[in-house]
C-alpha cells in the first residue's frame, strides 16, 4: 500500500498548479500526482489542434519526465479512482489498489454529457475530452466527408474549425440562439457566426435534435423544425459535468459539483477541490458554481496546494467568473466577467463598438465606475490587464472614460499606477 | 539555493518616450522598425507626461506558463527567461489573458503572439535607450557566485529578529571560507550560539571564546603559531563595539600598531546590546540606552562618539573600511582586499550594524535603516589603503540626504529636540571634512 503526504488526483492544470505551490512551500513531504490517462500530463484544450494535425500528439505534454522529478513527485499513469474513504484517509483504484493520504486534491476535472436524445445511445457518437477520444475522431475524420457537430459551445466550435481544416463537411447544431453564448452577446457571436459561415460550415441555432438513427458508419438528425441531416460522424459536445462518481458513500458535500469553501477545502477536512470539478465562490456573488476553464484551474490548484502545505502567504479564492480567449479561422478574441448582458440591464453602462464589415467588436460593461465585464473580436487590447482591472474592483474615478476611449494604453497606464 | 536572475529595471522618470527602445526591439526580433515587432511597448499617461511600459517580468512563478495548454512556455531555470516555443504554440492566447502586466501580446503582423526573450542575455532595448531609462540590472550574477559558496553559519541560531550580525557572519563566512580561525568575544555573536551550545558551535570553522579584552591579542599568538609550522590559516575576529573600542582596545591597539595579520572585524551596534542596552564609546550622542536615559534632566547620551575607523587608520593598519551590510556589494569587495592586506598584516572593517531590539526600530526596516544612515551622512562608506596611502570614499557624500529622514526611523533617537539634531549634524559634517582632508593627502 503506497502512502503519501499530499495526493492528488488529476494531472492537468488543476492539479500541476496545485503540485507546483506545495513544493514551494513543502521541499519534503512525499507527493503523488495521480492520472486515469496513460500519458504524461496534457491539457484537453489542446485536443482540438490533434485533430486537425495541427499539433503531433506526442509533442502535447504540459510537463515532461525531468520536470516532474524535479518536483519529486511519484507519477502515476492509467490509474483511476473509483472510491474515497475519507475516514481512513484511503482512495481505492480501480485495479483494486489502494493508495493512502494524509492530505488530498480531487483535480479530476470533467466528462462529457450526453443530451436524453432519442436514438444517441444507439448512435456510435463521439466526443472530446481525452486523447483518446481526439485520435479516435481524428481517425474518423480521416474516412468522413461530413460531421454532425451537436453544441456550440467551445469545444464544440474548436472541433468544427479543426475538423473543416482536415477537410470534413460541418454542420453545427445549437439549441440556443446563438454559438459561444457563455461568453459572446448576439453582435459577437453573430460575427463568430458568420466566419464560419463564410467557410463553408453551416450552424444551425435555435434547432433541437428531436431524435437521431443510425445505419452504416453514418447518423442521421432530425430536428425540431423537421430538417433532417445526415453525415459521416457524430460528435456530441452539448457540455461536461464534473467527473465525481468515485464520491458516491464518502459523505463529501457535493452538488453540481465538488463544494468547496475559499481554501478550497471540501467538506471533509484533509480533502481539497479544484478545477473543473470544483463548485466554488462567484466573484459577482450568488450561488457557488463551477467554472470549467484553464485560468481558474489554475488559479483554484495553486489556492489549494498552498492551503495544503500550509503556506501563511495564501490568500482566500476570489471567486470565478467567465474569462476566455478564442481564436477562430484568423480571428482572435477574448470575454471577461458579464460580458454578455443586455445593453439595457438596469444598473449597467455598455461601452460599444460593432464594426461588422471590418469584423471587429468591443464591448466594455461599467457598474458605477467599476469595470465588470469586457469582450472584444480583433481588437488587440491585453486581455490579462482587463481582467485585472475586473479582478482588482478598481474604482476608475475620471479614468473611466479614458479607459472606454483608449482602452489599450489606458489599461497600460493603469496596470503601472496600480500593480505594476 | 536558489538562483536570482538578471532582470530590467524602468525609470519612468527618465523616459521622454523618444520610442527608441521600441524600435530596436522591433528590428532586432523582425529586421524592420515596425512598432507592431515590439515586444516593450510604452503608453503616454497624458495626465502626468510620464510613460508607462508594458514587458515581460521574466515571472518567478510566471501564470502563463501554467495556464499554457500546449506546454509552448517554459521558464529557464538557467536564465530565468519565460521561452516560448513556436512549435509548440496552437495561438490560442490564453497567455494574453494569463498575464496581468500585458508582458505577452498579440502580434497581428505575423498572426502569432510574441514575448521578450531578453535577447540571448544582452536586450537591445536597454543599449538603445538614451536617457538611461532602462537598466539591466545584473546584480543577481554576483548574488548567484556568493550563493554558490557554502553557508559556514549553521540555521537555528537564536539571533532575535532582523538581526543584522548573522547577516554579516553568514556573508563573511561565505567569502572568506573554512580555513579560517574565529574569535568572537563576549556579546551577540557568541550569544545567539555561535561559539557553541550543547557541545557543538554554529560555524563550520574553528572558533573560540576570547575574553572581552585580550581577542586580537590570542589571534595574534594563533597566526604566529601557524606561520612556525608554515601553515596559512585567516584569522578573523567578529568583535562588538565593547569588544573593539572599549574593553578591547588595548589589545586590539598593540596588535594593529605591532601590524599582527588578522581581519578584525567590529560590528558597531553602538553599545552593549547583549547584556540589555548600555552605552558604549561608539553610541551616538543623543541616543537613549538604558544608562544614557531620557527623562526630566538627562536626553540621551551627552557626548559624542569615539570614531573607532579612523583611529584604526592613524595605527598603520595595512587597510581599514567602513562598511553597511546594506551595500552588500561594497562590503564583499572590501573583503577581498581585507583578505589581502591581512596576508601583510592587520585589516580592519567597521560595519555599522543596526539593532532592531536595542534601537527600537522593526526589524523588517533593517536595510533601510542602514540604507539613510549612509545616504545622510551619518556613516559615510570609506576605505584605507595603507600602500598607497589613498583614502576613498565608496559613496557620494556630497548631497547627503537630511539627517532627520535616518533619525525619524530609530526609537532610540525619537525624542531628540531641534539643538540635539543640529548637534549630530554638525558632528557628521565635521567627520566629512577631516576624511575629505585625508583623501587629500597622498603619499
Amino acid at each position: 500500500m503506497s502512502q503519501s503526504t499530499y495526493l492528488i488526483i488529476g494531472s492537468s492544470h488543476a492539479g500541476l498548479s496545485a503540485l507546483k505551490a506545495i513544493r514551494i512551500e513543502d521541499t519534503e513531504g512525499s507527493i503523488t500526482l495521480v492520472t486515469q490517462e496513460d500519458t504524461l500530463p496534457y491539457s484537453p484544450t489542446i485536443l482540438p489542434y490533434v485533430i486537425s494535425g495541427q499539433v503531433d500528439p506526442e509533442q502535447i505534454f504540459l510537463r515532461d519526465g525531468d520536470d516532474l522529478d524535479r518536483y519529486r513527485v511519484i507519477f502515476r499513469k492509467g490509474a483511476r479512482v473509483v472510491a474515497v474513504d475519507s475516514d481512513n484517509h484511503a482512495v481505492a483504484l480501480s485495479s483494486g489498489e489502494t493508495l493512502k493520504y494524509e492530505k488530498m486534491l480531487l483535480a479530476t476535472g470533467a466528462e462529457p454529457t450526453l443530451p436524453p436524445i432519442p436514438g444517441l445511445k444507439e448512435a456510435s457518437c463521439h466526443v472530446l475530452r481525452t486523447l483518446g477520444d481526439a485520435l479516435r475522431l481524428q481517425s474518423a475524420a480521416q474516412e468522413a466527408k461530413s460531421a454532425i457537430i451537436l453544441g456550440a459551445g467551445l469545444i464544440g466550435m474548436h472541433a468544427a474549425e479543426n475538423l473543416a481544416k482536415a477537410g470534413v463537411q460541418i454542420t453545427i447544431v445549437e439549441a440556443l440562439p446563438r454559438v459561444l453564448p457563455g461568453y459572446f452577446d448576439e453582435r459577437a457571436a453573430g460575427l463568430v457566426q458568420r466566419a464560419f459561415t463564410e467557410h463553408d460550415i453551416k450552424i444551425l441555432t435555435g434547432s433541437t435534435v428531436t431524435h437521431m438513427a443510425a445505419s452504416n458508419n453514418a447518423c442521421t438528425v432530425s430536428l425540431d423544425s423537421g430538417v433532417e441531416l445526415s453525415g459521416d460522424l457524430l460528435l456530441v459536445a452539448t457540455g461536461v459535468k464534473p467527473r465525481m462518481d468515485y464520491l458516491a458513500g464518502s459523505g463529501i458535500d457535493a452538488g453540481d459539483g465538488i463544494v468547496v469553501d475559499d481554501t478550497m477545502r471540501t467538506s471533509s477536512r484533509d480533502i481539497w477541490a479544484a478545477g473543473d470539478v470544483a463548485e466554488a465562490r462567484n466573484f459577482f456573488g450568488g450561488k457557488k458554481r463551477v467554472d470549467a476553464t484553464i485560468p481558474n484551474a489554475v488559479e483554484q490548484g495553486r489556492i489549494a496546494g498552498m492551503d495544503m502545505a500550509g503556506d501563511p502567504t495564501a490568500s482566500p479564492f476570489a471567486g470565478g467568473l467567465p474569462v476566455n480567449t478564442y481564436r477562430f479561422f484568423e480571428n482572435h478574441s477574448f470575454s471577461v466577467g458579464m460580458s454578455v448582458v443586455p445593453d439595457s440591464e438596469e444598473g449597467v453602462e455598455v461601452d460599444l463598438i460593432f464594426q461588422p464589415t471590418s469584423m471587429q467588436y468591443q464591448k466594455l460593461v461599467f457598474e458605477g465606475d467599476r469595470l465588470v465585464g469586457v469582450s472584444g473580436i480583433n481588437t488587440g487590447l491585453d486581455p490579462g490587464i482587463m481582467w485585472q482591472l475586473i479582478q482588482r474592483r478598481i474604482g476608475l474615478g475620471k479614468m473611466k472614460r479614458r479607459l472606454a476611449a483608449f482602452p489599450l494604453d489606458t489599461g497600460r497606464i493603469l496596470m503601472c499606477r496600480m500593480w505594476r | 539555493m536558489g538562483k536570482s536572475y538578471q532582470t530590467i529595471a524602468f525609470y519612468p522618470e527618465k523616459c521622454d518616450g523618444c520610442n527608441r527602445c521600441i524600435e530596436a526591439c522591433a528590428e532586432f526580433h523582425s529586421g524592420e522598425a515596425n512598432p507592431a515587432h515590439s515586444r516593450i511597448k510604452l503608453a503616454e499617461d497624458t495626465e502626468n507626461g510620464s510613460f508607462a511600459v508594458s514587458l515581460c517580468r521574466q515571472c518567478g512563478e510566471p501564470r502563463c506558463v501554467m495556464d499554457c495548454p500546449a506546454g509552448a512556455l517554459k521558464k529557464d531555470m538557467d536564465t530565468g527567461v519565460v521561452r516560448w516555443d513556436e512549435s509548440k504554440c496552437v495561438s490560442c492566447q490564453l497567455c494574453t489573458l494569463a498575464c496581468p502586466y500585458g508582458g505577452i501580446t498579440y502580434n497581428p503582423v505575423i498572426d502569432q503572439v510574441m514575448k521578450c526573450d531578453f535577447c540571448d542575455g544582452d536586450p537591445v532595448c536597454v543599449k538603445a535607450c538614451p536617457r538611461g531609462a532602462l537598466e539591466l540590472k545584473t546584480g543577481s550574477d554576483i548574488y548567484n557566485g556568493w550563493g554558490d559558496l557554502e553557508d559556514l553559519f549553521v540555521p537555528g541560531v537564536s539571533a532575535c529578529l532582523g538581526c543584522n550580525s548573522e547577516l554579516l557572519i553568514r556573508h563573511t563566512l561565505r567569502r572568506i571560507g573554512p580555513n579560517t580561525v574565529v574569535a568572537t568575544p563576549p556579546g551577540c555573536i557568541p550569544g545567539v550560539g555561535a561559539v557553541g551550545f550543547n557541545g557543538v558551535t554554529a560555524t563550520k570553522t574553528p572558533v573560540f571564546h576570547p575574553l572581552l579584552t585580550n581577542t586580537a591579542a590570542m589571534l595574534a599568538g594563533i597566526r604566529r603559531y601557524y606561520n612556525r609550522i608554515g601553515r596559512d590559516v585567516t584569522m578573523l575576529a567578529f568583535a562588538g563595539d565593547g569588544g573593539t573600542a572599549d574593553v578591547g582596545f588595548q589589545s586590539l591597539s598593540g596588535a594593529a600598531e605591532r601590524g599582527e595579520q588578522m581581519i578584525f572585524i567590529c560590528v558597531d551596534n553602538e553599545g552593549y546590546m547583549n547584556t540589555g542596552v548600555q552605552r558604549s564609546s561608539t553610541t551616538p550622542y543623543g541616543a537613549w540606552t538604558s544608562t544614557t536615559p531620557v527623562g526630566a534632566v538627562l536626553r540621551g547620551k551627552t557626548r559624542d562618539s569615539k570614531y573607532m575607523p579612523l583611529i584604526m587608520v592613524m595605527h598603520n593598519c595595512e587597510y581599514v573600511a567602513t562598511a553597511s551590510m546594506t551595500f552588500m556589494e561594497d562590503y564583499y569587495a572590501k573583503l577581498e582586499k581585507a583578505i589581502e592586506a591581512a596576508k601583510r598584516g592587520m585589516a580592519y572593517i567597521h560595519v555599522f550594524s543596526p539593532c532592531p531590539t536595542g534601537w527600537r526600530f522593526p526589524p523588517s526596516k533593517l536595510i533601510e535603516v542602514g540604507r539613510k544612515a549612509v545616504e545622510t551622512n551619518m556613516v559615510p562608506l570609506w576605505e584605507f589603503d595603507y600602500q598607497t596611502g589613498e583614502l576613498s570614499f565608496d559613496y557620494p557624500v556630497d548631497n547627503p540626504l537630511p539627517l532627520e529622514e535616518y533619525l525619524s526611523l530609530v526609537g532610540k533617537f525619537r525624542h531628540l529636540d531641534k539643538n540635539q539634531i543640529e548637534h549630530l549634524k554638525e558632528t557628521a559634517a565635521l567627520r566629512i571634512e577631516i576624511l575629505k582632508g585625508i583623501a587629500k593627502t597622498k603619499k
